[in-house]
């Protein structure tokens, strides 16, 4: 579903990502691990086409990535971000946000899937009219996820979904992800550097230093504790 | 009371029940705070001035009584009458039109043109943007009456004129509002995200970044409206405003200036009208910034 092949990325004269090479597989949950700088959001970036500055080759869905985006591309792939409270048009209600989509894109029916999705993610319907400032952390990124599921696209990256969320709210997303995955058989591709979530959320995982994959284990692996490369395992001591 | 009930619900059904309840929330921000309620009484009264001159003044704007000229303020002719005789509580009066004209087509012209040029440059950067706001900043470093009354001076005098040289030296402002306030916006996450829907650069422009904009323009304008008052009373006290007979306060002014020392009611009464105004939008203006704040807007 996802094939990067010697991804290089620069930002000016600073090289952030050394040619980075891995593949997801379709209905597969990848994420990507490492330290901050280690260039994983960079990766995640690039595929949803914010980087404008990349060389190798990135196909998704069996299409290739140029450096200019079609709508059919839209439809196949969104991101959710890490911030729920930047991420969120600050004048916009709930309703008007989800249905952006569907105004680009001239999709009709608007009400009936602005509600469904609503409760896809488990929001009520009273917060339909409500602004961003007007929910919590966790409401806004379920806003957030909703928004990136409303064009039904069969990829979605996931930029450390949880970390600006609290502990108890963290799950709740977590398990909403999860269901979501199986329920719409969606390819996740998830950056993050907290190890229980992979375990929790994901298949494989990358393990990123300094722009290079040091290594690509089944998260079984991790849960043993065997990760191949010793910065994995210096990763595992860490958070453990 | 159920309507105010109904609006400030919490958890409003329809799309205009919530537009209308954040419209309520602000309206009664704005009530609260009563030097923004005396600035809007004057605004009002302006409009209403303009709106029933013909019913409200007294006597004819144009048609003076040469017998009667000079005249100090009576009880006949409450602020006296003119050099012609024209009584001038009458000429202020119909004068609230021409203000109310210039005042308005300004802002329609310049605040919307400034934005989006503003908006424009900001949020592609680059060349773009530094062509963009170098001629921004010419106009900005000329002075402002200086620069309109070279476009008069070219175009011909007249209103229609004056409004147009004033709205072309008054677009840079708000065109480096914009820019500075997409700036801030335009590498936000929201931005990314409706990019990655597949919004276009005008849609994104448009609907994300022009609505934020918005607040801090607005409350620029009317505090601007009284610069622009005054820019139009400028010109017509050069001359290269309103022509006469119209009566157009910085005209008036500039014609009771011969009389000024022994018949000060001739020039003063339009002064003060355009102080009053003036200081209407200005009132109105910083009352509008205090509430236009989107954090401040759950309060009800």
């Amino acid at each position: 579903m996802i094939e990067v092949q010697n991804l290089t990325v620069d930002y000016g004269p600073t090289r952030v990502l050394h040619g980075v090479s891995f593949n997801v597989a379709e209905g597969e949950s990848f994420a990507l691990v490492g330290e901050s700088g280690s260039g994983k959001s960079t990766i995640l970036k690039a595929l949803a086409g914010q980087v404008p500055d990349w060389s190798g080759a990135m196909r998704l869905a069996g299409a290739d990535l140029g450096k200019r985006r079609d709508a059919s591309l839209v439809r196949r792939v969104q991101m959710v971000f890490q911030d729920p409270y930047g991420s969120l048009h600050p004048r916009r209600t709930v309703d008007d946000t989800l249905a952006e989509a569907l105004v680009i894109h001239g999709i009709q029916g608007r009400d009936a899937k602005v509600l469904a999705m609503l409760d896809a993610v488990g929001l009520a319907r009273r917060f339909r009219f409500r602004l961003p400032h007007q929910l919590s952390g966790g409401q806004r990124q379920r806003v957030a996820i909703a928004r990136a599921l409303m064009l039904e696209p069969q990829v979605l990256l996931l930029d450390e979904p949880t970390s600006a969320l609290d502990v108890s709210v963290q799950a709740e997303i977590l398990n909403l992800l999860k269901g979501l995955r199986t329920e719409k058989r969606l390819t996740f591709l998830l950056v993050t550097h907290d190890l229980p979530v992979v375990s929790f959320l994901c298949d494989r995982l990358g393990v990123l230093r300094s722009g290079r994959l040091e290594e690509v284990s089944p998260v079984s692996a991790l849960r043993a504790g065997q990760l191949t490369s010793a910065y994995g395992q210096e990763l595992i001591t860490r958070s453990g | 009371m159920a309507t105010v009930a109904w609006l400030l619900d919490e958890n409003p059904e329809t799309r205009m029940q919530a537009q209308l309840g954040q419209g309520y929330r602000l309206a009664r921000a704005l009530a609260r705070n009563p030097l923004a309620m005396v600035g809007l009484a004057i605004i009002v009264a302006l409009l209403v001035v303009a709106a029933f001159a013909p019913w409200l003044a007294p006597y004819s704007a144009v048609d003076g009584d040469l017998a009667n000229r000079l005249a100090p303020p009576s009880a006949v002719h409450w602020m006296g009458t003119d050099e012609l005789g024209r009584d001038i509580m009458s000429r202020i009066i119909f004068g609230a039109r021409i203000t109310l004209y210039i005042v308005l087509l300004v802002a329609v012209i310049a605040a919307p043109l400034g934005l989006v040029i503003g908006a424009v440059s900001g949020y592609f950067g680059g060349f773009v943007d530094r062509v963009i706001m170098g001629v921004t900043d010419i106009f900005l470093s000329l002075p402002r009456l200086i620069l309109a009354l070279a476009f008069v001076a070219a175009l011909g005098p007249g209103i229609e004129n004056a409004v147009i040289a004033i709205a072309i030296t008054s677009w840079p402002v708000y065109a480096r509002i914009a820019r500075a306030e997409t700036l801030t916006i335009r590498g936000s996450d929201y931005i990314a995200a409706a990019r990655m829907l597949g919004a276009s650069h005008a849609r994104v422009i448009g609907v994300h970044v022009l609505p934020l904009c918005m607040s801090s323009t607005i409350v620029r304008v009317t505090l601007d409206m009284a610069g622009i008052i005054l820019t139009a009373a400028g010109l017509g006290f050069l001359g290269l405003g309103a022509q006469p007979p119209l009566p157009e306060w910085g005209a008036m002014i500039s014609r009771g200036r011969t009389f000024i020392l022994d018949q000060w009611w001739v020039a003063t009464m339009p002064g003060f009208a355009i102080v009053v105004v003036s200081l209407g939008f200005c009132l109105f203006g910083d009352g509008l910034r205090d509430v236009l704040d989107p954090r401040q807007r759950v309060k009800g």
